[in-house]
C-alpha cells in the first residue's frame, strides 16, 4: 500500500498537553544512563516522546501499522531547554513523500510549542513504510 | 559554563563503550512510549524482514546523546550541556541478539568546530565494527 501524495503538506491534530514531570524525565535518563540532575537540561532526545505520540497519532489518521515503520534519520532543533513544568504540544507535519521499491519515503516536520504557543523545539524524521503483503 | 582549554577543533574525545541487551530495549520502550513490536518481538521483526529484533533507532540516538551529555559533563562542574541540535541517520540495524550480554554500542566522538560558545561534535557510533548512524552530529552550548 502506497500513501496518497496528496499527504505533502498537511499538518495534523496537534497532541494533547503533556507536562513534563521529573518522574519522567528522570524515567527517561535512566532508561537511556544518561547523567541529568533535576535544574538540568533534560536529556537531548526526550522530545521523542512527544513527536513519537504525534506520529502515532499520525499512523493512526493514514492506516499504517506501526510494525511496517523503520526510522530512517531524526534531527531536533532547540530553540530553548525543555524544563520539568513545561506544558507541551505537538504537531506533525508531512514534509515529503516519495515511493523507492516498494517503500514509502516519508519525511515529516514536527513542532513541539509550549503552553504560549511558543516554538521550543523543532523536530523532524524520515520514516520507512516497509510494503509487502503481511 | 564556558569552553574549557584544550577543547578546540580537532580534539578527540574519550570513546565510551555501552551495553544494550533485550532488557535495555524493554526499558527504553517504556520509557519513550515507543512499542513497535520490531523491537521486541523476534516474529514480529522477521514478518516485515528484519533479521531479528532491532534497538530503538532512537536508543542507539540517545546513546550518542549520553555520551556527548558525559563528555560535556567533564567540561565544567558536573552539569551536561545544552545541546542546540542533534541528528542522524539511521543506516544499518542493530540486532541484539537474546541473550545476556547483547551487543556493545561505541560512541566515538570529535570536536569539529568551536564557534563562540557552540561547539560542533562529529561522532561515529557502531555496533560490532559497523557504523550504525550517518553523520551523527551534536551542536553543544558551552
Amino acid at each position: 500500500m502506497s500513501l496518497d501524495s496528496t499527504l505533502v503538506g498537511r499538518t495534523f491534530p496537534a497532541t494533547p498537553p503533556y507536562r513534563v514531570s521529573h518522574e519522567k524525565v528522570t524515567e527517561f535518563a535512566r532508561a537511556t544512563g544518561t547523567p541529568y540532575a533535576a535544574d538540568g537540561p533534560v536529556p537531548a532526545t526526550f522530545p521523542i516522546v512527544l513527536a513519537f505520540a504525534a506520529m502515532n497519532d499520525f499512523l493512526d489518521a493514514v492506516g499504517v501499522d506501526l510494525s511496517r515503520i523503520v526510522h530512517g534519520e531524526q534531527k531536533f532543533a532547540y530553540e530553548r531547554p525543555i524544563r520539568t513544568g513545561d506544558v507541551l504540544t505537538t504537531a506533525l507535519t508531512v514534509a515529503s513523500l516519495r515511493q523507492i521499491g516498494g517503500n514509502d519515503i516519508i519525511g515529516t516536520r514536527s513542532d513541539v510549542t509550549d503552553a504560549d504557543g511558543a516554538l521550543v523545539c523543532s523536530t523532524s524524521a524520515v520514516l520507512v513504510h516497509r510494503g509487502g503483503t503481511a | 559554563m564556558s569552553i574549557p582549554s584544550g577543547i578546540e577543533a580537532g580534539t578527540v574525545l574519550e570513546t565510551r563503550t555501552y551495553p544494550v541487551t533485550r532488557a535495555t530495549l524493554v526499558r527504553y520502550a517504556g520509557a519513550s512510549g515507543d512499542f513497535n513490536p520490531i523491537h521486541w518481538s523476534d516474529r514480529v521483526a522477521t514478518a516485515v524482514g528484519l533479521p531479528g529484533v532491532i534497538a530503538h533507532g532512537m536508543l542507539t540516538q540517545a546513546l550518542a546523546a549520553r555520551a556527548v551529555a558525559e563528555w560535556t559533563a567533564d567540561w565544567s562542574d558536573g552539569a551536561p550541556a545544552q545541546v542546540v541540535e542533534l541528528g542522524a541517520k539511521f543506516t544499518n540495524p542493530v540486532v541484539v541478539p537474546d541473550d545476556d550480554t547483547g551487543i556493545e554500542l561505541v560512541v566515538a566522538g570529535t570536536v569539529k568546530a568551536v564557534d563562540g560558545d557552540l561547539v560542533t561534535l562529529a561522532l561515529e557510533v557502531t555496533a560490532g565494527g559497523t557504523k550504525v548512524l550517518g553523520n551523527p552530529r551534536a551542536v553543544v552550548r558551552a
